[in-house]
């Protein structure tokens, strides 16, 4: 059977119109959608591909979060659909929070942990079938069309970022397909990356007051999470690993 | 036992017979929205290509702005149950299940998707006094980002 | 010497008692996946923190032991040792039944079995994994070229040694890349040494040689034909010598990691204080499945008998599942340390000790493995010209000519 061409879009004139109808939608949605400072300054145009010259990543200022609070993760779970049902041993979770005590020194700290993003992520290299990818614009995601859910990913991941669906899901929310006998984890809220926003707990984080993730470009120098990462010290967790993680952290 | 083959033959061939004749032939509920410029038979022919060639645009180009996304199908041809709001593929009368029972093909994009619309169109279809069809296309054009 | 005549075996009632109990644990592991399948994971003992289980301990297993089932036709054609020439159509059967048996193991674990064809047809190049699949595949492939090399007519031994040849570099290949799914996990303190693929070379070597005794003592019984105490006696020796080697490897492997401060608590675990691990590692295999079975066959070598020889084959058996079970198990229940020099809790088990207790779904699915590799080896020897008549010991004479 003889498909028409799809990738010439140009064949398409009702598929223009749409798209400059999404533009300028995008730009109206990123100022009244989410009133942040951060996201003020990260604004935003959606773009119709993943850019390249962009590399998304999140730097998380460990004195600001508290041990108590846990709205990132309410957040996550709001956004994504995923829920702790009270097995912990198979319960998905794309972000956590996690409670430090020195050995030696007894200094107590408070993190939220997810899918740090690498820049030369494990998950993607032992993938078998190339579901496990790195986008160009440097999010790491499942691709569950041809997961076949043999959790090597889970195994190679230094962070434990990864969950497998362990049962049938229903009523999943329709930016965060996921489904029984695939892998997922943290998108970075990609969903909401493409239309210009920041990620869903970046802003409940602000929302509470605390402030503790900021998100943006990291490869544009005027960015504030680049300034920020210029002027004070950060570190990426397993740095002896080189993978150079998207998510850094501060004041650990 | 040549009586036996016999018989057989003839129920497989009465029971083909009726199903070519339409009788059971599956209803196809309405769409909400405006019909496919492409045609009816262009897309129950192709509906699975070009939403496998759309998916591999958005899930790793990033492309957004794609024409056929599973959101937009499940949107427009949302079927209403009894409480006037959409059914999930778990429900008999559901658009897909209709044609993929008949056709006897399991479906695999609901292991994942949802089978109902997202949350703000089942908000615009909640809508009291009722969203014109205006609004609803308005909605259903906007989807592809 | 004498002329070796293949024969095909006859069903006997023994035989289809064998076929009927196999088809049964077969059956049983059917429904195990169809249930494993429709209720997804949650049914079994594998979760978050254990992601690979006991299935996929049976899976290594048969896969590693594949490799080593091939060892006997590989001396016989590579290394030119002529005794070892009846078995070696035997030995292809096996290793390739042993491999059909693990392969189904691990691709019915797979969270969608059904998307089979997608592992297939879609290649990421720099997965260990989909090399494998590929050396798998090609396993069958070398492996069938070389059994039908040896069973044909009028196929010279320079063909049958040069395809043997290509069958032993493929099995070591393989085993390569077997070893490589554990050797090359950075980040965990229990998958990232490099000596994992030579480990599970030896290792195949070892429970491959264990298999095919433990199936040849047998079934020759079984169907009524004869084999040679000193030829048992022989291949004895050999599985003490690897039996020992793996227990060098092992040491190596322990030693390496203790070496390493950041180890340092991986091995204290394995070694120490993980419990049943801790066990496993002592008793399974060092004891169960290296010291004892080594000492029984090079002790008094010349004196060794048959049934010794098949006791010391079991234990080596016993001791290797001990073996993979403490690497895919144990590697995995010792908790990820992403804070060194911190205490960490959480909602998802950090820096806790993870535990996996297997269901019966997962031993189902598991023996399905082994049931299937015999039920595939039972119908390879009724069916096709495999087993020589007798085994005696005037067939392993070298001093005799061969005709």
């Amino acid at each position: 059977m003889k498909l028409p061409a799809l990738n010439n879009k140009s064949e398409r004139p009702a598929e223009l119109n749409r798209r400059e109808f999404f533009k300028s939608g995008a730009a109206v949605a990123s100022v009244t959608l989410a009133p942040g400072v951060t996201l003020m300054a990260f604004g935003g145009e959606a773009s119709a591909n993943a850019d390249p010259g962009k590399r998304w990543g999140m730097l998380i200022d460990v004195n600001k979060c508290s041990t108590d609070c846990n709205a990132c993760v309410t957040a996550c779970s709001e956004e994504n659909g995923w829920k702790l049902d009270g097995n912990p041993e198979t319960d998905p979770q794309w972000i956590r929070k996690i409670d430090l005590k020195h050995k030696e020194t007894g200094r107590e700290a408070s993190l939220p942990m997810m899918c740090q993003h690498c820049e030369t992520p494990p998950c993607v290299d032992v993938c078998p079938t190339g579901a496990s990818f790195k986008r160009v614009d440097g999010i790491v995601l499942v691709d569950k069309h041809i997961c076949i859910g043999c959790r090597y990913c889970m195994m190679a991941c230094p962070f434990k970022a990864r969950s497998f669906v362990h049962e049938e899901i229903e009523d999943q929310k329709s930016n965060a397909p996921r489904g029984k006998g695939t892998v997922e984890s943290c998108t970075l809220c990609v969903h909401r990356v493409d239309a210009g926003r920041v990620p869903a707990c970046v802003e409940s984080c602000s929302a509470t007051g605390n402030g503790a993730m900021m998100f943006g470009d990291l490869n544009d120098p005027n960015s504030e999470i680049a300034q920020a990462l210029k002027n004070y010290p950060s570190m990426g967790l397993r740095d002896d690993l080189r993978v150079n993680p998207g998510v850094r952290y501060t004041n650990l | 036992m040549k009586r036996l083959v016999t018989t057989l033959l003839v129920l497989i061939g009465l029971s083909t017979g009726a199903a070519m004749a339409g009788s059971t032939y599956p209803d196809i509920p309405k769409a909400v929205g405006a019909p496919h410029p492409e045609g009816n038979d262009y897309m129950r022919l192709n509906h699975m290509r070009l939403l496998r060639h759309d998916r591999n645009l958005t899930v790793h180009d990033g492309d957004r702005s794609i024409k056929y996304s599973i959101k937009e199908c499940v949107a427009c041809h949302a079927v209403m149950g009894p409480d006037a709001l959409p059914i999930s593929v778990q429900e008999k009368g559901h658009f897909c299940r209709n044609c993929h029972e008949f056709a006897a093909v399991k479906i695999d994009c609901f292991q994942c998707h949802n089978s109902k619309p997202e949350d703000g169109f089942i908000d615009l279809l909640k809508q009291n006094p009722p969203a014109t069809d205006d609004e609803i296309q308005a909605y259903l054009d906007g989807m592809s980002q | 010497m004498d002329r070796t005549v293949y024969r095909e075996v006859k069903p006997t009632p023994a035989i289809w008692l064998m076929a009927v109990i196999a088809a049964a644990f077969i059956g049983a592991a059917g429904l195990a996946v169809l249930y494993i399948e429709h209720h997804g994971h949650i049914v079994t003992g594998m979760n978050n923190q254990i992601v690979w289980g006991l299935p996929h301990v049976f899976a290594i297993f048969l896969i590693v032991a594949a490799s080593g089932a091939l060892n006997v036709a590989s001396i016989a054609s590579v290394f030119g040792k002529i005794e070892n020439k009846p078995m070696a159509r035997y030995s292809g059967l096996l290793s390739i039944a042993l491999l059909a048996g693990g392969l189904a193991v691990l691709v019915l674990d797979l969270g969608r079995p059904d998307r089979l064809i997608v592992a297939m047809t879609k290649y990421n190049f720099t997965s260990i994994f989909a090399w494998n699949v590929i050396l798998y595949n090609g396993f069958f492939a070398v492996v069938g070229a070389y059994l039908f090399v040896q069973m044909a007519r009028n196929i010279s031994p320079k063909v049958v040694k040069s395809v043997g040849t290509a069958a032993f570099v493929w099995r070591l290949a393989l085993t390569t890349g077997t070893g490589s799914i554990f050797g090359w996990l950075v980040a965990r303190p229990g998958y990232d040494a490099a000596i994992m693929a030579p480990l599970f070379i030896i290792m195949s070597f070892s429970f491959g040689l264990a298999f095919f005794i433990l199936v040849l003592g047998t079934t020759f019984p079984l169907t009524g034909r004869y084999i040679g105490p000193n030829l048992v006696k022989r291949l004895g020796r050999l599985l003490g010598v690897f039996a020992v080697a793996v227990l060098y490897f092992t040491a190596i492997r322990h030693l390496t990691n203790l070496y390493a401060a950041e180890h340092g608590d991986f091995e204290r675990f394995i070694l120490f204080s993980g419990n049943i691990y801790t066990k496993l590692f002592w008793i399974g295999q060092v004891l169960i499945g290296g010291v004892i079975p080594a000492a029984m066959l090079l002790r008094h070598a010349e004196n060794t008998t048959k049934g010794q020889v098949i006791l010391a084959s079991v234990l080596i058996i016993i001791g290797g599942f001990a073996h993979l079970y403490g690497i895919i198990i144990g590697g995995q229940a010792f908790p990820l340390e992403i804070f060194p020099m911190y205490e960490v809790t959480s909602t998802f088990a950090d820096g806790q000790i993870n535990n996996y207790t297997p269901t019966i779904y997962e031993w189902a699915l598991g023996m399905g493995g082994v049931a299937l590799a015999v039920m595939i080896a039972g119908m390879g020897v009724v069916a096709l010209r495999i087993l020589p008549m007798n085994l005696s010991d005037r067939n392993i004479d070298p001093t005799e000519p061969d005709f």
